[in-house]
């Protein structure tokens, strides 16, 4: 028996799942972290303790211990009966935005100073700053480590198929509990895993290099 | 007393000062950088800023389109005190051109849409009407065949022209220069020095701090020089390069003299 030709529809299950979880968690975490990392470059001083903590605070707890929130303290005190998909993208989106906020901070830092003052000096709000002269810049410094964010987004999605998500790790779960050979269900699910995070590299790669003929 | 001599300076409504600071305070923790400074500065004046390093020109200079905040006193322009940070603020600033001592270009936009992007995003100008008075902007600064090049293809000169005409197409009322000249290759110097001419004779208001001796006796109305903090001495640039009154610029001069 082969377990890949056996449980085509399974696996191609999972590997949609894990797409899924990574697209949709990744969307969360580009919009947080975008604004988190504004927050922490803004002038208003409780916005940047804002940005502050939570990039601190997610950055520095365990992604399961995030999930077990999530899934166990989050549905108690706030949102009871929610979908195991929503409560796995937010846990996943939520701890990589405070990757992004710290990769994109350190983008903007890469931009002189004097160009925002000057943008700033013909009368540019803090937004536009931000969105029409720094962000532009500071995004060229930061699309490889992005790339590196994605990936490991990718990998940390494999936590939700734990926690009641269908997905290639989910996926690996049920085909060793149906006793197929644990070697040849590792050996698909990381060709699976591998297909996405090449894709995602690739993407990344072209970006970049877009980036630099655009430039 | 602050109080006597703002009523005995107040003007009525409508007088043409358009740059008023008044007992004006800053510090940087226990650095007391702008001490009680008063200065005010007519519509069409050119006024040179002069003064040995850390004596606050640059300070002052950013805390007139409120760069910098001040601890106390009055900054206002064309009879509206400096709002705080926001919308007001912005629109403020926009009527205030800056020119910065390193150009501050935006290095991913073209000289062209360096010079359209305040139009188009802060005065809501249209594109192609931007277009056209940034060129025409662009021509008089001359450097319009550079247009289409990045800020980093250019010569420093270049550059600082560019910059000039950035601020220039947002239509200021008043001008301010941080040094412009002072990053530049000597021959690059004049280059920028004639714009600015150029400029303080088409009546622009102008607030410049800058050493250049021949553009501060050429171009300045008067000329305001600055030592630790303070406004110690305000003359026309006649009188101040060949009579300084006090001690502090008489020392000042014959350092910058010498070479
Ligand atoms: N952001 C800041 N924080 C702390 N100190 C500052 C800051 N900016 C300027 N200073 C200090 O304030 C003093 C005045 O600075 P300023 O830049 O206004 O001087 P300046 O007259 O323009 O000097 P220069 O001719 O060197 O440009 C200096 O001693 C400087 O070190
Ligand atoms: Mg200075």
């Amino acid at each position: 028996m082969n377990v890949l030709t056996d449980n085509l529809s399974l696996f191609r299950e999972g590997f949609i799942g894990t797409v899924e979880l990574t697209v949709v968690s990744g969307i969360i975490a580009l919009v947080l972290g975008v604004i988190i990392a504004a927050f922490r470059v803004s002038p208003v001083p409780p916005l940047r303790v804002f940005g502050t903590v939570w990039v601190n605070v997610l950055r520095n707890t365990p992604l399961t211990l995030l999930f077990l929130v999530a899934f166990f303290i989050l549905p108690k005190i706030l949102f009871p009966d929610m979908d195991s998909f929503v409560l796995g993208v937010v846990a996943l989106g939520f701890y990589t935005s405070s990757f992004i906020a710290e990769a994109l901070r350190s983008g903007i830092n890469t931009v002189p100073m004097g160009q925002a003052e000057a943008a700033r000096a013909i009368g540019m709000s803090f937004t536009q700053v931000m969105r029409v002269v720094v962000l532009p810049q500071a995004t060229r410094a930061v699309v490889a480590p992005m790339g590196s964010i994605f990936i490991a987004l990718t990998k940390n999605s494999a936590i939700a198929g734990s926690f009641d998500n269908v997905d290639l790790f989910n996926v690996a779960k049920t085909l060793s509990n149906d006793g197929y050979d644990i070697a040849m269900i590792f050996l698909w699910i990381t060709v699976a895993y591998l297909v996405i995070t090449y894709a995602i590299n690739g993407a990344f790669r072209l970006l970049e290099h877009r980036m630099e003929v655009a430039r | 007393m602050t109080e006597v001599s703002v009523t005995k300076d107040a003007i009525p409504p409508g007088a043409d000062d358009l740059v008023v600071l008044k007992n004006v305070n800053k510090h940087f923790g226990a650095l007391h950088v702008l001490q009680d400074i008063d200065l005010t500065i007519a519509r069409g004046e050119v006024v040179v800023v002069i003064g040995p390093s850390g004596s606050g020109k640059s300070t002052l200079c950013r805390a007139i389109n409120r760069l910098e905040t001040i601890d106390s006193g009055d900054i206002s322009i064309d009879g509206r005190p400096l709002p705080q940070e926001g919308k007001e603020l912005a629109r403020l600033r926009a009527d205030v051109g800056m020119v910065f001592q390193s150009f501050n270009l935006f290095a991913h936009k073209t000289v062209l849409e360096n010079v359209t992007l305040g139009q188009i995003k802060v005065r809501k100008t249209g594109k192609a009407e931007a277009e056209k008075k940034a060129r025409a902007l662009l021509d008089r600064v001359g450097v319009a065949s550079q247009a289409d090049k990045y800020p980093a293809q250019l010569s420093g000169g270049q550059q600082q022209r560019v910059a000039i005409a950035r601020a220039l197409a947002m239509d200021p009322k008043v001008m301010l220069f941080d040094e412009p000249t002072s990053a530049l290759d000597p021959e690059m110097i004049n280059e920028v020095l004639e714009v600015m001419q150029q400029l303080a004779r088409d009546g622009m208001t102008m607030v410049v701090v800058t050493h250049e001796m021949g553009f501060a006796r050429s171009a300045a109305n008067r000329v305001v020089f600055m030592a630790d903090g303070r406004i110690v001495e305000e003359a026309t640039p006649d009188q101040f390069f060949s009579n300084p009154r006090s001690d502090r610029a008489k020392d000042f001069l014959s350092k910058i003299l010498k070479h």
